[in-house]
């Protein structure tokens, strides 16, 4: 029995949390003060917390230690981890939040209301991303992963009369906390078996091998559902066209990019620190669910004729390039690769995704319509728009010299430097899907550029508010940038100290 | 290496862009000025270019020039590494030149619907693309400027092409892409293997010196699927039978100018792969490999003369020849001879500019006709004196008439496809000497068809009187509505000016051979010299 000692706070690791803390409770305190033509101000607000909380992660990463414990003491540390890998998924979930906020700025102002409230559950799902990334214990992933998705779930719902947005909030919450609760399970089980939350600890107990093989296998599994969820990866994936559609579009843009990153940012702490040994277990699985999720995300979105509802299907389909790397975590020594793989893909894919949702939601201003039909002739009246739109989908289809074939890249190059049957099987399954995706990606392109404007639309041309410019100004560029000079990604996702993972 | 003048080819690379930038600030309705600055920047990238002719060391050709190294993707050990040698020189030249001409000749020829701006940027991109696959000497780099060119053909084809021209476009990209994938994974897992073999894998780097030098190691199995992925990825671009269904499509329904980009330039990434990449870095895959191609080369040969015979489209036939004349290309390539070689690249650049001149041929006759069916043309030689006898010396050219550019590409390739490489016929490995000689003789059999399908082309398009649908006393019932007699003109000035050096180099390279095969022999000899004589 260890007495119970407080513990020791790293005010200064803890401060991107601390910033983000308080911050909303300050957008929550000015939207009770400010009068209502005034509410937007709540979301310039939360887009100054959101910078400012990158304050920090910048002077953490200049002059910090390579690894702090926020929250140290005896049998507290190394829980709680403040390292370069979390470093750099803070600042890409602050990041992607600020951009949400530009995305969100014109559409809560004009259409919904709640403005206040609005910002104040963006802003606590961020924190909740941001506590996963640092997040090395049971616990502390698990109320991580609650406090991002909790909030979600209302963020869903948020256009309150329209019957489609109820449904996304139902759907994603029903299938969020069962998933939850697979998930739960699971770590009881973990725990039951290492007898310690702490991830490395468990890490060292699930060996597969002993009399609790079952019990070890069951437990890997099962937490493994939980991310699957929340990643949406097939054949878990249901709720995600159905939310992704009913959802106000910065909503969706959301799930879609910083909510699923930090999914699998959860999910790679588990497999990189719970499960180095289990391999056997989660090499097979993941490696099923890559080739599903590809392949299935792929083949429905096809079909699809609503656009937003058909970025949904392609971001379950990118989904699966991501699982196709981390699957091959721990296979002859590419853990390396495929770290980097996984974070490389999901910088690249936030920065291209944000900026496809930019142009919907700037498009949709004037078309009120998602449909691709509604994208007709797009070049003819918003040339603009048109080739930023095909920037970003021909980065998601990953051809160079846009940011998504540097993604591309690093997740086949995981895959094949596992090697053996494993690897070069997905790798290939992988090629093939890269060259599926392609085909929907460019009905939208062939929409814009080659079909005639639809009948009666207007065809003056679009005005995009500054917000908006902003938002597919910083998107265009780190997609531009991403895929010219991906030297600059590479560098911040060439990490190799994710605490406690590779034996360190 | 030559390390002299390192900016060079670089500055010839991504001059076009500048321009790009130049011309996103012209607004769309000045279409005078955002033309003006295209063709000004396509021409000072020909000046850079022709700068680069005069500065190139011809007697180290084989040797890499303007050669520099820089950090580009270090973690992944890519890097910026570009240098020309007497195998890309001719190519890199011909894109420039060809960038330009295209330009001069659209400058009153935009196709429908118009936006010259948005046409001209697409060629400009095209043309940074190109160049840089010819100059890239790091196989990521190489990657990335060989996809380049895939976004701008495609909205080339799709916006300003013919009535199919959104399907045409879909399939050209969609197998274009389906190669380039596979190509990837090749290129990454030749990466991985090099680098697991290598006494020092730190060392390891995706420059062509890494692989020239470490993948002969490859072991043989396993570089027989790695070539087996570039395969597909430069098959289809060249395009070999059976890949070759998207052509046919992409060149009927492009407009002029992106089938003569596509003709001249695009068709050659792909068999520059082979010489450069796949059969260099793999030789022992090269060997299992060749007799292969050879075989689907002469079946694309035979395939694309009888294709070409059926044609009762213009256009289309000449796509289809492009078919049969990569074939021959393709037979230089599976010799692994210098001879068969020096033909494949002699024959690469003789085919962009005889094929490339056809297309625009075609565009000009479809411009004045409003059709390319073959049976509604007639008598062109009465009618347009000067376009009918271009189109002559240009289906002589393309038939292979010595004396023209187009014989020597085919008639050393079929020389020797009689004597492949020493390897290819030691007894010990499996002899396809046999093999080889029944192709020569298939082979030749192609270029009777070949010069079947060009001559009946010619007589029944130029010979014989107008109809009397063109005559101007005919009846108007299936043309075009406001054409008539008036609208059939000569060859005007712009088209004189984007012409003439074609015509003149297809005629000085048939003269003057050497011109060429001088600057390329002795880079091919040092690529052979893995598979001996």
């Amino acid at each position: 029995m260890i007495a119970f000692s407080s513990p020791i706070v790293d005010y200064h690791a803890l401060a991107p949390e601390l910033v983000l803390a308080a911050g909303l409770c300050l957008v929550l305190l000015v939207d009770l003060f400010v009068p209502d033509h005034r509410r937007w101000i709540t979301g310039t607000i939360s887009g100054f917390v959101l910078l400012g909380a990158l304050l920090p992660i910048v002077t953490l990463a200049v002059w910090g230690d390579d690894v702090r414990d926020a929250i140290g003491g005896p049998g507290i540390s190394g829980r709680y981890v403040v390292d370069n890998f979390a470093l750099v998924l803070k600042a890409l979930f602050l990041l992607a939040g600020y951009v949400v906020v530009l995305l969100s700025t014109h559409e809560m102002d004009e259409k919904s209301g709640y403005q206040g409230e609005y910002y104040v559950l963006l802003l606590s799902s961020v924190l909740g991303m941001v506590m996963m990334a640092s997040s090395r214990d049971l616990i502390s992933v698990f109320v991580a992963l609650e406090f991002l998705s909790i909030p979600a779930y209302m963020m869903a719902a948020w256009k309150k009369r329209d019957r489609k947005s109820n449904e996304a909030g139902v759907k994603y919450y029903l299938l969020g906390v069962f998933a939850s609760a697979v998930m739960l399970y699971g770590m009881s089980l973990l725990y039951g078996i290492a007898g310690s939350t702490q991830l490395t600890e468990i890490g060292k107990a699930v060996t597969l091998d002993g009399d609790k093989v079952g019990i070890q296998v069951l437990g890997v599994v099962f937490v493994i559902v939980g991310f699957a969820f929340k990643v949406s990866a097939v054949p878990f994936h249901t709720w995600a066209p159905d939310t992704y559609e009913g959802a106000p579009t910065p909503v969706t843009a959301f799930l879609s990019v910083a909510s699923k990153a930090a999914g699998f940012v959860g999910l790679m702490i588990m497999v990189y620190l719970a499960f180095p040994l289990a391999r056997d277990v989660y090499r097979p699985f993941m490696w099923v669910l890559a080739a599903l999720t590809m392949t299935i995300g792929n083949l429905v979105a096809l079909k699809q004729k609503n656009l937003v509802r058909m970025l949904a299907y392609s971001s379950v389909s990118q989904g699966g390039f991501i699982l196709m790397a981390l699957a091959m975590a721990y296979t002859n020594g590419s853990e390396e690769s495929s770290l980097r793989a996984v974070i490389v893909y999901l910088i690249i894919y936030a920065a291209t995704n944000l900026g496809a949702f930019a142009v919907i939601i700037a498009v949709a201003r004037r078309t009120r319509s998602a449909e691709i039909a509604s994208y007709g002739g797009l070049f003819t009246y918003a040339p603009g728009l048109t080739v930023m739109m095909t920037i970003f989908l021909a980065s998601l289809a990953g051809i160079p010299p846009l940011g998504g074939w540097y993604a591309k890249f690093g997740a086949f190059r995981a895959a094949v430097d596992a090697g053996g049957g494993w690897g070069y099987s997905i790798a290939i399954i992988g090629a093939a899907n890269a060259v599926v995706a392609t085909a929907y990606y460019i009905t939208v392109m062939r929409e814009m550029w080659m079909k005639p404007v639809p009948e009666n639309a207007d065809t003056s041309s679009v005005k995009v508010p500054a917000s908006l410019q902003a938002a597919l100004a910083i998107c265009g560029v780190a997609t531009l940038a991403f895929g010219v000079v991906p030297g600059i990604i590479a560098k911040v996702g060439a990490i190799t100290d994710l605490t406690g993972a590779f034996g360190g | 290496m030559i390390q002299e003048q390192q900016w060079l080819l670089s500055l010839g690379t991504f001059l076009p862009l500048a321009g790009v930038l130049v011309m996103l600030f012209i607004p769309k309705k000045d279409e005078a000025t955002a033309k003006g600055v295209a063709l000004l920047t396509a021409i000072a990238t020909l000046g850079v270019g022709i700068y680069t002719l005069v500065k190139f060391d011809y007697d180290q050709s084989e040797k890499l020039q303007f050669f520099t190294t820089n950090k580009w993707i270090s973690p992944i050990k890519a890097t910026y590494t570009i240098g020309l040698d007497g195998i890309s020189l001719p190519l890199y030249i011909l894109s420039m030149l060809i960038t330009v001409l295209v330009m001069i000749y659209s400058w009153n020829h935009v196709p429908e619907p118009g936006n010259a701006k948005a046409f001209f940027i697409l060629m400009l991109v095209l043309q940074t693309g190109m160049a840089g696959t010819f100059i890239a000497q790091d196989l990521i780099l190489f990657f990335v400027f060989f996809e380049v060119v895939l976004l701008p053909m495609y909205f080339m084809i799709g916006v300003w092409g013919g009535e199919n021209r959104q399907y045409a476009s879909l399939k050209f990209f969609l197998y274009t892409m389906f190669g380039s994938a596979l190509m990837l994974v090749a290129f990454i897992a030749m990466f991985i293997i090099t680098k697991n073999n290598a006494a020092d894998p730190e060392a390891a780097n995706f420059s062509f010196q890494w692989f020239n030098e470490n993948g002969p190691d490859v072991a043989r199995n396993t570089s027989i699927w790695i070539f087996g992925g570039m395969f597909v990825g430069f098959a289809v671009k060249v395009p070999m039978f059976p890949f070759h269904t998207w052509l046919p499509d992409a060149h009927t329904q492009a407009p002029t100018q992106g089938s003569v980009i596509l003709a001249a330039i695009l068709l050659k990434l792909g068999t520059y792969g082979f010489v450069r990449i796949a059969i260099p870095f793999l030789p022992q895959a090269a060997k299992t490999w060749a007799p292969i191609i050879a075989v689907l080369a002469v079946i694309g040969i035979i395939y694309g003369a009888l294709g070409c015979l059926a044609q009762t489209d213009m256009k289309r036939l000449i796509a289809f020849s492009s078919v049969a004349h990569m074939g021959f290309v393709m037979l230089g390539i599976s010799t692994l001879t210098p001879l068969g070689i020096n033909a494949a690249l002699f024959g690469m650049v003789a085919h962009g500019l005889i094929t490339g001149m056809l297309f625009f041929v075609a565009g000009s006759v479809k411009e004045r006709y409003h059709t390319l069916e073959i049976k509604r043309l007639s008598g062109m030689l009465k009618q347009v004196p000067h376009l009918g006898w271009i189109m002559g010396f240009c289906a002589m050219a393309s038939l292979g008439l010595p004396g023209l550019a187009g014989f020597w590409g085919e008639f050393p390739a079929i020389l020797a496809s009689w004597n492949p490489a020493q390897i290819l016929t030691d007894p010990s490995m499996g002899n396809h000497e046999m093999l080889y000689r029944v192709l020569t003789v298939i082979a030749s059999f192609g270029t009777v068809l070949a010069a079947g399908y060009l001559l009946w082309l010619y007589q029944r398009t130029a010979f014989g009187e107008p109809t009397g649908e063109f005559s101007g006393h005919g009846d108007d019932d299936h043309g075009h509505p406001d054409h008539g007699n008036t609208d059939i003109h000569d060859v005007n000035v712009f088209e004189w000016v984007a012409w003439t050096p074609l015509l003149v180099a297809i005629l000085v390279f048939g003269v003057v051979p050497s011109l060429m095969f001088d600057v390329m022999d002795p880079a091919v000899q040092q690529l052979t010299s893995v598979f001996g004589k």
